[in-house]
C-alpha cells in the first residue's frame, strides 16, 4: 500500500484535513458541523495517513496512544458541565463570553463540551482502527 | 411464646457456628432445650386445664394482617406438648443413634429447626403465619428424609415428601387467602365469629376442598399417602418424630384447629369420613404384608391418620373426645415402637421381622417398650391407654346421628383396628418372642439413653391407661373442647361396664391376635402385593409428575436449542404475529396521496441503487463483495440525507461509512468465503420470514407515517435554540446543550467500545485457556 | 418519494431479518448493519421529509421564518450512526477474536449442539 504518491499526497493533506475538522467542529453551533462530524474527519485524515504511511509513522506524530484521548475528552466535556455549578448555575447552563472573537465566533461553555465529543470521537476511532492494523502487522511478523 | 418457637431456629444457628463443638464436647447440650420448653408447657398446664388461653401478640406486616401472634389453648397445648415431650426423648435417643456420625450436628440443626416450626403451626393464632411455619416443617423434613444423602433412594423419597407436601401447601395457601378475605381477618381466633358467613359463602366448597388438599398431603391420607412409607429412608429417630408423633399429625391438627370454623357442614363431614375411612383400612391391609418393621410401623401410622380423619368427619361430641386421647395414645405408643424399630435396626442391622425373633433374651428392656407398646396399640384392657383410646372411638360411632351408618361405620373401625393390632404385634412383639437365631447372640443393648426413652413412653402409656383421668382432665379435655368449640364434659375412665363398646374391644384384640398368628409375612406375599402398585395412586401421580418433566424438557429443546438463529426465527415470527394483529386491529391506513411528495429521476435512481445493493450484498457468495455493497447502501443513504435537508446527518454517514469500509477490510480479508450451509427449502422458509417482517414494518412505517404528529418538542427547540443557547444549527444545539447529557453518555458507550476492542485485542489469553 | 422510502424501509428490515438467520456470524453481524439502518430511515421518514431546508437558522435572523426540516429525529439518528460505528467496530473485533480461536465463521462451531439441524 505504500506509494510514494500517497505518501507525499497525505503530508499536505493531514494538516489540511486535521484544519478542516477543526473548522467543522468550531462553527458547529452555527452551521452544519460539530463535534462529532469533526472528530471524525480528524480521525479518517489519521487513517488516511497510516494507509500511506504505516501505523506506526502515524504513532509518532500523535506521539501517545489515541486510547489517552478518550479520558481527555470525557474531562473536558464533564468539566463544561459541571463548569456552571461553580458560578452557582445549574449544570449544563451554557456559559459564554460577552464579545464574539473574530474568525470563531462566540465561544462558550458548549463549544468545550463539543471540543470534549470531538476528542473522544478521535480517541476511540484511532483506538479501534490502530489496535487492529497493529495487530494484523504482528500476526503478520 | 414466641420465644419457645425462636429459640430452637436461634439454636440451630448456633449449630452451624459451633457445630464441631457439639459434635464431641457439647452434644449433651442438645435435648436440653425440648426438655426445657417441655417443661415450660407442662407449667401452663394447670392455667389451660383451668379453661384459660395465652395469647401473644407482636406486629409483624400488620397492613397485610401478617402478625406474629400466638394463642396457647387446650389443642395448641396438648401438640405442643407431643412436640417437646417426644422431641426431648428424640433428642435424648438420636444423640446416641448417631453417635460419630460426621453429620452430627447438621441432624440436629434440621431437627431443631423442624421442631421450632412444628411448634410454631400449633402456636400461631394467624393463619398465614402458620403457613410460613407449616412450609418450613415441609422443608426441615425434606432434609431430614434425605439425612443419607449418599443413598439415592433417600434422595427421591426426599424428594417425594417435599413435592407432594409442597403441592398440598401451595393448594392450602389458597384456601387460607380465601378464607381470609372472606372473612376480613387472618386470625384465628376471630375466624370463629365469622363462621356463619364463610360457611353460607358460594365458595364454602372450594375453600374446604384447597384445605383439604394441604391436610391431605401433610397426613398422608389417600391418595397421597405414598411419600410416607417412602420418607422411611430417613434415620429412625427423624421417623419416630416426624412420622408418627409431629408432622404427619400437622394435618389433622390443621382440620381439628378448623373444625369449629369451617366443620359441621355436610361437605366437611362426608369427605373427611369417606377420605379417612378408605385411608384407615387400605393402610391397614397394606401394613399386614410388610416385613419391614419400619414399613408395618409406616402404614399402621397412616392408618392411625385415616382413623383421626375418620373420626374428625363424624363430627360428634364422642368423636372429639376420641380424636384427642387417640392423638395422644397414638403419639405415645407409635413413637415408642419406632424408637424399638431403631435400636433392633441399630443393634442387628436387620428389620426384616422374618429374621428377627427371640431379641427379649439380649434386649431386655427394650423388649418391655416394645411388648407395652404393642400392647398399648392393641387395647388391652385396663392396662394400656390404647385401650382408652379405641374405646372412645367406638363410643364415637355408635353414637353417630345418623342411624343408619352406625354398623358400617363400626364394622370399618372394627376392621382397620383388627389390622392395626396386627400390625402392632408384629412390629413390637414378633422380633422378641421365640428362639434367638444364634447369628444374633452378641448382640447387646445400646446406651442407656437409647432404650430409657421408649421405655420411659411405653410406661406413661400404662400410667395414663391405668389411670386415664390424668391425661383426660387436665390434657385432652381441654383440647376436645377446642375442637367442639364447646365444653365436651369428657371424665375418662377405665371401666364403663359390660357393654357394646368393651365386646367390641374384646373381638378387636382377639381376631387381631389370630391374624397375627395366621398371617405369615413373607417375601413372596410382599412381592405379590407390590405388583399391585400399578394401579396405586403413587404410580398415577408420579407418572403425572414425570410427564410435567418430561414436557417441561420437551419445551425447553424446543425453545433453547442451542442455535441462535432458531432463537432469531422464533423472536421474530412472534414478533410479526404480534404487530400484525396489532396492525390489524388499528384499521386501515388513511393516506391523502397529495401530501405525497414526487421524486425527482435522480431519488428514483439512488433507490434503485439502494435496492441493487441489498440484493447483492444478501446473495453474494464473497465476503468483499459484501463489504463493497454495505458501503455502497451506505453512500446513497448519505445521498438521501443531503437531499432531505440533513447536512448534519449526511457528513456524519460519509465519515463513519468510510470507517466501518477500512475496519472491514482490516478484518475480514483473513476470514473464508462464505459457503452454503443451510438447505434450499431452510433459505426459502427464511426468505418467507424475512419478506414477511420487511412488509409488515413497511405497513407499520405507513400506518405511523400517515398519522399527524406532534411537533410540539421541535418547535420549542427551534424557537428557542438561538434564543436560549446562542446557536443557529438546531441539530448541533440539541446535541450539545439541550440533551448534552445524552450526548456525554454517549461518548461514555464510544469510550467503553473502544476499550472493549483494545482489551479484546491486546489481551492474551491464559495459557491454561489455551486449547 | 415517501412510498419509496417506505419500500426501502420494509427491504432493509427485511435483508436484516433474512442475515440474522444465517449460520455465518459475518452474516449476522451485516444483518444487524441493515436492521440499524433500517432503523434509521423509519425514524427520519417519521420525522416527516422536507427538501432543501436544514435546521440551521439563517444567519441574518435569529428565528426561523418559514418551515424547516425536523432537528430531532436528525439529532436521535447522528447518535445512532455513531453508536452503532462503536457496536460494528465491537463485534468485528469480537468475531475476530473467535475466528482466531475456533477458526471456524460458523456460529454452530461455538456450541455442542443436540441434535440435527432444524
Amino acid at each position: 500500500m505504500k506509494s510514494p504518491i500517497l505518501q507525499s499526497a497525505t503530508k499536505y493533506l493531514l494538516p489540511i484535513l486535521l484544519l478542516f475538522s477543526f473548522f467543522l467542529l468550531l462553527r458547529g453551533h452555527y452551521y452544519p458541523g460539530g463535534g462529532f462530524v469533526g472528530g471524525l474527519v480528524a480521525s479518517i485524515a489519521f487513517v488516511l495517513h497510516s494507509f500511506a504511511n504505516g501505523p506506526d509513522e502515524t504513532m509518532k506524530i500523535l506521539k501517545r496512544k489515541p486510547l489517552s484521548l478518550i479520558p481527555t475528552g470525557l474531562s473536558i466535556s464533564a468539566l463544561s458541565i459541571t463548569l456552571p455549578l461553580l458560578f452557582g448555575y445549574p449544570p449544563m447552563t451554557g456559559l459564554w463570553f460577552e464579545e464574539p472573537i473574530p474568525f470563531i465566533g462566540m465561544i462558550g461553555s458548549s463549544l468545550f463540551f463539543d471540543l470534549g465529543v470531538y476528542l473522544v470521537v478521535v480517541g476511540v476511532v484511532l483506538t479501534i482502527l490502530f489496535t487492529i492494523s497493529l495487530n494484523n502487522l504482528e500476526e503478520k511478523n | 411464646m414466641l420465644l419457645t418457637v425462636l429459640s430452637g431456629l436461634i439454636f440451630s444457628i448456633v449449630l452451624v457456628l459451633f457445630g464441631r463443638k457439639f459434635k464431641a464436647k457439647w452434644s449433651i447440650l442438645l435435648p436440653i432445650l425440648p426438655t426445657l420448653l417441655f417443661l415450660y408447657f407442662a407449667y401452663q398446664i394447670p392455667q389451660i386445664s383451668e379453661g384459660k388461653s395465652i395469647i401473644q401478640h407482636i406486629d409483624w406486616v400488620p397492613s397485610l394482617g401478617v402478625n406474629f401472634d400466638f394463642h396457647l389453648d387446650g389443642l395448641s397445648l396438648l401438640f405442643a406438648l407431643l412436640i417437646t415431650g417426644i422431641g426431648s426423648c428424640i433428642f435424648f435417643y438420636g444423640r446416641a443413634y448417631l453417635k460419630g456420625h460426621p453429620y452430627f450436628d447438621r441432624f440436629f440443626g434440621y431437627l431443631l429447626l423442624f421442631m421450632s416450626a412444628m411448634l410454631g403451626v400449633v402456636l400461631s393464632d394467624n393463619i398465614l403465619l402458620l403457613f410460613v411455619f407449616w412450609e418450613l416443617t415441609s422443608i426441615s423434613s425434606f432434609f431430614l428424609i434425605g439425612f443419607n444423602n449418599d443413598n439415592p433412594d433417600s434422595r427421591k423419597s426426599a424428594l417425594t415428601a417435599l413435592g407432594i407436601t409442597g403441592f398440598g401447601g401451595f393448594f392450602m395457601l389458597l384456601a387460607l387467602v380465601l378464607i381470609g378475605n372472606i372473612a376480613d381477618t387472618y386470625t384465628i381466633s376471630e375466624l370463629f365469629t365469622h363462621r356463619e358467613t364463610i360457611l353460607n359463602h358460594e365458595l364454602y366448597p372450594l375453600i374446604i376442598g384447597l384445605l383439604f388438599v394441604g391436610a391431605f398431603t401433610k397426613s398422608a391420607q389417600f391418595p397421597f399417602h405414598f411419600w410416607l412409607p417412602g420418607a422411611m429412608k430417613a434415620p429412625t429417630p427423624v421417623s419416630a418424630y416426624l412420622h408418627s408423633a409431629t408432622m404427619v399429625k400437622a394435618g389433622i391438627y390443621l382440620l381439628a384447629r378448623f373444625t369449629p370454623i369451617l366443620g359441621d357442614h355436610t361437605y366437611w363431614n362426608t369427605t373427611l369420613l369417606v377420605v379417612g375411612g378408605i385411608t384407615m383400612l387400605y393402610a391397614a391391609i397394606h401394613s399386614l404384608f410388610r416385613i419391614d418393621m419400619k414399613a408395618i410401623l409406616a402404614y399402621s401410622t397412616i392408618s392411625a391418620l385415616g382413623v383421626l380423619t375418620f373420626l374428625l368427619g363424624l363430627g360428634t361430641r364422642e368423636a372429639m373426645i376420641a380424636v384427642s386421647v387417640f392423638i395422644l395414645a397414638h403419639a405415645l405408643y407409635k413413637a415408642t415402637l419406632f424408637m424399638v424399630t431403631g435400636i433392633v435396626d441399630h443393634e442387628t442391622h436387620t428389620r426384616d421381622i422374618t429374621v428377627l425373633s427371640g431379641l427379649r433374651k439380649v434386649l431386655g428392656p427394650v423388649a418391655l417398650a416394645g411388648i407395652l407398646a404393642a400392647l398399648s396399640s392393641a387395647g388391652l384392657p385396663f392396662l394400656t391407654f390404647g385401650f382408652i383410646g379405641k374405646d372412645l372411638i367406638y363410643e364415637a360411632t355408635l353414637h353417630y346421628t345418623i342411624p343408619e351408618w352406625i354398623w358400617i361405620l363400626t364394622g370399618l373401625a372394627v376392621a382397620t383396628n383388627i389390622g392395626l393390632v396386627a400390625a402392632g404385634f408384629m412390629a413390637g412383639i414378633k422380633p422378641f418372642v421365640g428362639t434367638l437365631p444364634q447369628e444374633f447372640e452378641k448382640v447387646h443393648l445400646p446406651y442407656k439413653s437409647m432404650w430409657i426413652p421408649p421405655l420411659l413412653l411405653a410406661i406413661l402409656g400404662v400410667i395414663f391407661g391405668i389411670l386415664p383421668a390424668l391425661a383426660g382432665d387436665f390434657i385432652t379435655n381441654t383440647a376436645s373442647n377446642a375442637i367442639w368449640g364447646n365444653d365436651t364434659a369428657s371424665h375418662l375412665k377405665v371401666w364403663h361396664g359390660f357393654n357394646t363398646v368393651f365386646i367390641l374391644s374384646l373381638v378387636t384384640l382377639i381376631v387381631g391376635s389370630l391374624i397375627y398368628f395366621i398371617n405369615k409375612p413373607s417375601l413372596s406375599k410382599l412381592q405379590a402385593v407390590e405388583r399391585l402398585n400399578n394401579i396405586s395412586p403413587q404410580r398415577i401421580i408420579t407418572g403425572y409428575a414425570n410427564d410435567i418433566v418430561r414436557f417441561g424438557q420437551w419445551y425447553t429443546n424446543l425453545f433453547h436449542n442451542g442455535y441462535l438463529r432458531s432463537y432469531h426465527l422464533k423472536i421474530i415470527l412472534f414478533a410479526e404475529a404480534l404487530i400484525a394483529y396489532r396492525l390489524w386491529l388499528s384499521g386501515p391506513i388513511n393516506v391523502d396521496f397529495w401530501t405525497l411528495t414526487y421524486p425527482d429521476w435522480y431519488e428514483i435512481a439512488i433507490i434503485f441503487i439502494l435496492i441493487g445493493a441489498i440484493y447483492l450484498v444478501v446473495t453474494t457468495p464473497s465476503r468483499l463483495t459484501a463489504v463493497v455493497g454495505m458501503s455502497v447502501i451506505g453512500y446513497c443513504i448519505c445521498l438521501i440525507f443531503v437531499i432531505y435537508s440533513a447536512p448534519d446527518l449526511a457528513m456524519t454517514q460519509f465519515t463513519i461509512d468510510t470507517l466501518s469500509t477500512v475496519l472491514f477490510v482490516l478484518v475480514l480479508y483473513k476470514l473464508p468465503p462464505f459457503i452454503n450451509l443451510t438447505s434450499h427449502t431452510v433459505l426459502i422458509r427464511d426468505a418467507v420470514v424475512a419478506l414477511g417482517f420487511g412488509v409488515i414494518l413497511s405497513l407499520v412505517a405507513f400506518k405511523v407515517w400517515s398519522e399527524p404528529i406532534s411537533t410540539e418538542i421541535s418547535d420549542f427547540y427551534g424557537e428557542n435554540a438561538y434564543l436560549l443557547a446562542k446557536g443557529k444549527n438546531v441539530v448541533n444545539v440539541i446535541l450539545v446543550d439541550f440533551r448534552g447529557i445524552d450526548t456525554m453518555f454517549e461518548t461514555v458507550v464510544l469510550s467503553i467500545a473502544a476499550i472493549g476492542v483494545y482489551s479484546l485485542i491486546r489481551l492474551r489469553l491464559k495459557s491454561s485457556e489455551r486449547e | 418519494m415517501e412510498l419509496l422510502l417506505i419500500i426501502l424501509i420494509g427491504l432493509l428490515y427485511g435483508a436484516g431479518v433474512y442475515m440474522i438467520l444465517r449460520r455465518s456470524m459475518v452474516k449476522l453481524l451485516l444483518g444487524i448493519m441493515f436492521l440499524g439502518t433500517g432503523a434509521n430511515i423509519l425514524i427520519f421518514l417519521l420525522g416527516g421529509i422536507t427538501k432543501g431546508k436544514p435546521p440551521v437558522i439563517d444567519e441574518s435572523l435569529k428565528m426561523f421564518q418559514d418551515n424547516y426540516a425536523d432537528p430531532i429525529p436528525q439529532a436521535l439518528i447522528l447518535t445512532a450512526i455513531v453508536i452503532s460505528f462503536a457496536l460494528t467496530a465491537f463485534a468485528i473485533v469480537l468475531l475476530k477474536r473467535v475466528y482466531a480461536l475456533v477458526d471456524s465463521d460458523d456460529l454452530d462451531d461455538l456450541n455442542t449442539p443436540e441434535e440435527e439441524d432444524i
